[in-house]
């Protein structure tokens, strides 16, 4: 029998590979690529305890702005990291430091 | 063990293999590769869930716009002549470490909560409530949605334009 706690232990395994990710990647895009992993963690959250709990589908509201908000991330995201290899000739998050000199 | 089970089983194995793949291949574009079969799971995740609007969503939204997307990012942030498209990586124990324990954390909250969950609800379409709900409570919130999206196609237009021409 599924339970609430299963998909909220792959969610969980979900986001901890995403906070790995967004950690040990030099590349900006697959930073980003760590960050969808999250929002898709948080996402299965609120739709197994939209199933779980008595309530109507409120979590899935929310996971639908959630993936609203994720497309906008991404566009405006990307912009910059275009931007950034424009200008920098690179998209390594250890040489963006032009602040520090 | 039901099928529904095995079916889970196989999914989650699926969206946890694909998703180390992601955060540890060495590739970007096995990565991205990757990053599409998390996505699918995740959809089968949410048709198991009796959420199909939300699973065809998902494969409508993530997998045919944000996954593209990410794929042009890592094309045009590559010199065509240059084409090991690897990356490195770097803080590799502190990451595993943090990432660790925040997965502890987690899956021990997630075990040890006495969740107040029903079992069984029978599951129905969800489009026609999803809708009303749009038109409804969450009015406010859809119409601030139609402006987020506006304001991030413009900025990210005014991002990349070419400087000669402001």
């Amino acid at each position: 029998m599924i339970t609430l706690q299963h998909y909220l232990l792959v969610s969980a395994a979900l986001f901890s590979l995403g906070i790995l990710g967004v950690l040990t990647r030099k590349n900006a895009v697959n930073v980003l690529m760590g960050i969808e992993l999250i929002l898709n963690s948080a996402n299965l959250n609120l739709v197994a305890f939209s199933r779980f709990s008595s309530k109507g589908i409120d979590g899935q509201m929310f996971a639908i702005f959630v993936i609203v908000v994720a497309a906008a991330e991404v566009a405006v995201a990307l912009a910059i990291v275009l931007t950034m290899y424009r200008m920098l000739k690179t998209v390594n998050l250890d040489q963006a430091d032009v602040l520090k000199q | 063990m039901s099928a529904t089970d095995v079916l889970f089983l196989i999914v989650a194995v699926m969206i946890v293999g694909s998703a180390a793949g992601v955060v540890l291949s060495r590739s970007l574009i096995y990565s991205a590769f990757s990053l599409l079969f998390t996505f699918f799971g995740v959809a089968i995740f949410y048709v198991l869930l009796g959420a199909d609007f939300l699973a065809a969503t998902q494969v409508l939204i993530y997998v045919g716009g944000i996954l593209v997307l990410l794929l042009f990012g890592v094309m045009l942030t590559h010199r065509l002549y240059n084409l090991n498209l690897t990356t490195e990586r770097f803080q590799l124990i502190p990451g595993i470490l943090i990432s660790f324990a925040v997965f502890v954390c987690l899956a021990l909250a997630a075990i040890q909560t006495h969740w107040h969950w029903v079992g069984d609800k029978s599951v129905q379409p969800t489009t026609d409530t999803i809708g009303r709900a749009f038109l409804g409570d969450y009015l406010l919130p859809f119409e601030l949605a139609s402006i987020l999206l506006l304001i991030a196609l413009i900025g990210a237009a005014m991002l990349v334009r070419r400087r000669s021409d402001v």
